[in-house]
């Protein structure tokens, strides 16, 4: 990563996500293939939903015939966490043109979202939507045709664990975690080491009591408000 | 049964596309203040602890959540591989080949 903002720098830094969506999507199509939706519906799926782990979550609901509004309920929990996300990106774009911004907005995933925090430590905190722009659509196609790839291979290829393909996300997530804590000087690494142990002992702790994707949700604002809290000292 | 499953997704849809675009508005129309901004330069270290955490443990209504021992022995060369090699493209090759060695061998 460098700190050119081009279309260009957007393809090449996206790439290694990629790995990540290839990995998932396939997964998900055999998932929802298994579950008896057709290709077409894990497509449009793909295309309208456009996240991870609320689209598998859609599938087992799908399956047990759990009600629209459940449905719709639990998917925003699952996903509240991408509110904040937005929050926190918008603001390094606010000079783009209206649509733009909203299809910018539109489009992003964690994977995007943490790759433009990493990208701000390289170019004066600065981004673009040119560069935004292109790893989010290259993320987005990907990530369909992915799960397109995977509901037709469905049958053939019955263990969506078949290699180590759904660990990339994790790793991909790790390589981020690790590059934004060594790379961001806007705060010392200790302050980041805190935030990081006092955020992974939350969630440990409020796994207890909820599941994992809204326990993500409270353990970063917990986590935050920790971060402001160690700050002020 | 394609109303239900169309329904569905579309709503699910909509839902999830105002939680991405909703703060895009808010920020745009809106002076964040700095209390604010304080909190969200912590949220990408949390939110990126907090999945790759989660992706740990295994959850377990009204117990402690388990370890997801596959994804937590995996996870060791993968962050190695990382602080040597400060490239996401290594960490997420390494992180693959690792996994599919722990599935083999266990």
């Amino acid at each position: 990563m460098n700190q050119e903002l081009s279309a260009r720098a957007g393809l090449k830094d996206v790439v290694p996500t990629l790995v990540g969506y290839i990995g998932v999507g396939l997964a998900f199509g055999i998932v929802a293939k298994a579950a008896n939706l057709s290709v077409l519906v894990v497509f449009i799926m793909s295309l309208l939903v456009y996240a991870g782990a609320a689209q598998f979550l859609i599938v087992s609901m799908l399956t047990a015939g759990a009600p629209v509004v459940t449905i719709a309920i639990s998917v925003l929990l699952i996903n509240a966490r991408m509110s904040l996300m937005s929050m926190t990106v918008a603001p390094y774009l606010k000079k783009e043109s209206l649509l733009k911004y909203i299809g910018l907005g539109s489009l992003l995933t964690d994977e995007t979202f943490a790759l433009s925090m990493n990208k701000l430590n390289y170019t004066d905190r600065q981004l673009n939507g040119a560069w935004l722009n292109t790893a989010n659509i290259v993320a987005y196609l990907v990530w369909a045709l992915s799960t397109v790839v995977g509901a037709v291979l469905g049958s053939a290829v019955s263990d969506p664990k078949f290699l180590g393909l759904d660990f990339a996300v994790v790793a991909m997530f790790i390589g981020l975690l690790y590059l934004q804590m060594i790379a961001d000087h806007s705060k010392p690494l200790i302050m980041h080491l805190e935030v990081a142990g006092f955020v992974m002992v939350s969630i440990f702790v409020l796994m207890r009591f909820m599941p994992g994707n809204t326990a993500i949700l409270v353990g970063t604002i917990l986590g935050c408000l920790f971060g402001m809290a160690v700050e002020k000292k | 049964m394609n109303d239900y499953i169309y329904g569905s997704i579309i709503i699910s849809g909509i839902v999830t596309w105002l939680l991405r675009v909703v703060p895009f508005g808010i920020v745009k129309n809106v002076k964040i203040s700095k209390g604010v901004m304080s909190f969200l330069s912590f949220v990408p270290v949390a939110i990126l602890s907090a999945i790759f955490m989660e992706s740990l443990l295994v959850y377990n209504s009204g117990t402690w959540p388990a370890f997801n021992i596959e994804n937590l022995i995996a996870s060791v060369p993968t962050i190695i591989s990382g602080v040597i090699s400060k490239s996401l493209m290594v960490v997420v090759i390494v992180g693959v080949i690792s996994m599919a060695c722990v599935r083999f061998l266990m």
